[in-house]
């Protein structure tokens, strides 16, 4: 069954970043991509004790407001919060391995979260990157140890720069298995 | 080693803990399983073997500092993670004492956490490489292949054991092919150098320019042909054993030379000025009598004093009959089992041929009897026509049944067709008969291709 992904814009400010990426995943997934809203209550995953968002509540939300229906699409929902899972101080994103959905911020993806200059072509190229990996992992696939794939596990900001945006051949392969 | 092919076990009885860690090191591809409590756990590790257990301090019942002690005490190979939620040095330090390899705290910080399983995989797989290469390295030295129970043996391997120990020089003495190499290699496996190498060089088979340039290595373009640096056989002894075979034969050069590097501990690479330091221990063989050749002036006298501190003697093979069956026994299996060749035993007969025998060229002619035996034997049973004595005129005083001529005759005729694969002019050609007398005679003792009589 060949699938649709679906991205889903949660408050999102800055509309420029989906544009890049839509066209992106469509080129490496070589699926349908098209954006879609959900009802997703982003004050309920809020915890203030942290100060962060709980991506696994957003990612349940996500699920259970889908769009379209879960066996159809791969669905990524894309914020400017920082996120949080219980256990980590911070995540970049998070997954369900093999499962319908995920999530991506870009709130430690911007050069200012480091104190750094704001680079808009810098964030567009890691959001592209965080994207494909989380979606990555939605169709199976684990982290891979070839250094340029994106499935590259990324430990700081700037292994996310090290690596390219592209599957190796074997992630690429599983990709195409994984949406048959 | 594959990330799938590490085994990770999360014990914390926070459901959200185990549930996103769980995730988390799935998607790294381990192979991760969780437990709640220490109960659990323990039902887990009677089930499986875990490379890499991440703990939490605080559970009901068994916490994870007694927990982590238990594990030690059954496997101290395990990396064992801790996770306090709040970070006290009292328990941290307690669990690294108790063997835990480091400790986390709540809420994780994942560029930490990464980090620290990136160097538990690395600790971890420096661990296994160490103990395949321990065990890799006992195997290759360990004396097993030193056979035999006589009183003359246990009294050579008991010196072995004394000497090894200490870092003496020592000198074995003792006939050609006695086993001179392999005493040298027990003291090696005995010693503390056993985990550096044992390098052994023949003195006797090497021209000085050779044995030179094998003992002292050289840099690129120290003469004609010297087309790259050569590491010396002194420098990779480094740390460990260097074994001198046939010290005796050495040229009086090579013996200041070699002086001047057991005084110094140093020495310099031919082609080079740059002195290299060496810390080695000097074994070394000889079957010539160097007392004779020091007092005749062919070998120096400091240098005989230096090499000979401790002195082993190994008694030739005739001194060691009881040996002898033990030993034809060994090589008997060794080569049976190399050349799969189904021949069950040797034939009392034939035992009693090489238990009678002097053996002048010691084990190594041992050795190389048995082996021949095998190749040529195509029965159940090592007969005696099957053994074949390079010395055997100076063993002329053992008589047996088999030494009447005509079956010498016999023998030789059949181990030459056996050689010569049956070519009957080759073959009247090595035995110096006509065609038509090698044919009589293979009539008369009835000898068939396939040796069957």
């Amino acid at each position: 069954m060949s699938k649709n992904i679906c991205i889903v814009p949660v408050e999102l400010n800055d509309y420029s970043l989906i544009e890049n990426l839509v066209l992106y995943l469509n080129q490496t997934f070589e699926f349908p991509v098209h954006v879609k809203t959900a009802n997703i209550k982003p004050h309920l995953a809020y915890d203030q004790r942290r100060l962060q968002y709980s991506s696994s509540i957003l990612l349940k939300q996500l699920i259970d407001n889908s769009p379209e229906p879960l066996n159809q699409s791969k669905f990524l929902a894309l914020c400017e919060f920082d996120l949080f899972i219980p256990i980590f101080t911070y995540v970049f994103g998070e997954a369900q391995l093999n499962g319908p959905a995920a999530i991506v911020s870009v709130h430690r993806l911007q050069n200012e979260f480091y104190g750094g200059s704001s680079d808009r072509e810098v964030l567009r190229e890691r959001l592209i990157k965080e994207a494909t990996h989380e979606l990555g992992h939605t169709f199976g696939l684990y982290h891979c140890l070839h250094p340029k794939c994106v499935m590259n596990f990324s430990t700081y900001v700037e292994d996310i720069d090290d690596k390219s945006p592209l599957f190796c051949d074997q992630c690429k392969a599983e990709v195409i298995a994984g949406g048959e | 080693m594959k990330i799938k092919d590490v085994s990770l076990l999360i014990v914390d009885d926070e459901f959200s803990v185990r549930d996103s860690l769980e995730q988390w090191f799935r998607m790294d591809g381990f192979d991760v399983d969780t437990a709640e409590d220490t109960k659990q756990a323990f039902e887990k590790f009677r089930l499986k073997k875990w490379d890499i257990v991440l703990l939490d301090i605080k559970m009901p019942g068994m916490d994870g500092i007694e927990f982590n002690k238990h594990i030690m005490s059954v496997n101290p190979d395990i990396i064992v993670i801790i996770i306090t939620a709040f970070a006290s040095v009292e328990t941290a330090v307690q669990a690294i004492k108790d063997g835990a390899f480091d400790y986390v705290s709540k809420p994780l910080d994942p560029e930490h956490l990464s980090n620290l399983i990136r160097n538990a995989l690395e600790k971890q797989q420096l661990t296994q490489e160490n103990i395949k290469l321990r065990e890799r390295i006992e195997d290759l030295t360990t004396p097993d292949d030193i056979i035999g129970t006589s009183d003359a043996l246990r009294k050579v391997l008991r010196l072995v054991v004394n000497v090894a120990k200490t870092d003496s020089t020592v000198m074995i003495r003792g006939e050609s092919g006695t086993g001179k190499e392999l005493i040298a290699r027990a003291i090696h496996a005995n010693s503390i150098r056993k985990y550096a190498p044992i390098i052994s060089i023949n003195c006797g088979g090497l021209t000085e320019t050779l044995l030179e340039s094998e003992l002292f290595g050289h840099e690129k373009g120290a003469y004609t042909g010297a087309d790259r640096l050569r590491i010396g056989k002194l420098e990779r002894a480094n740390k460990g054993t260097i074994f001198f075979d046939e010290i005796g034969n050495i040229s009086m050069k090579m013996q200041m030379d070699l002086l001047r590097v057991l005084e110094t501990k140093q020495f310099t690479r031919l082609g080079s000025d740059k002195p290299i330091d060496v810390d080695f221990r000097v074994v070394s063989a000889t079957n010539r009598d160097l007392e004779k050749a020091v007092k005749e002036g062919y070998f120096r006298e400091d240098l005989y004093f230096r090499l000979n501190v401790v002195t082993i003697d190994v008694p030739p093979l005739r001194d060691r009959q009881k040996d002898i069956p033990l030993l034809a026994r060994y090589f008997f299996n060794l080569f049976t089992k190399a050349m799969v060749k189904p021949i069950k035993d040797i034939h009392p007969e034939a035992m009693r041929m090489i238990e009678n025998y002097k053996w002048p060229g010691n084990i190594r002619e041992l050795r190389n009897v048995i082996e021949r035996a095998i190749v040529i034997c195509d029965k159940e049973l090592i007969l005696p026509e099957n053994l074949s004595f390079p010395f055997e005129s100076m063993n002329a005083h053992v008589i047996t049944s088999d030494d009447s001529l005509e079956a010498a005759e016999h023998r030789q005729i059949q181990r030459v067709l056996t050689k010569t694969g049956w070519q009957l002019t080759k073959t009247a050609e090595i035995l110096k008969i006509d065609r038509t007398t090698l044919y009589n005679k293979i009539k008369k003792y009835n000898l068939h291709k396939d040796g069957d009589e």
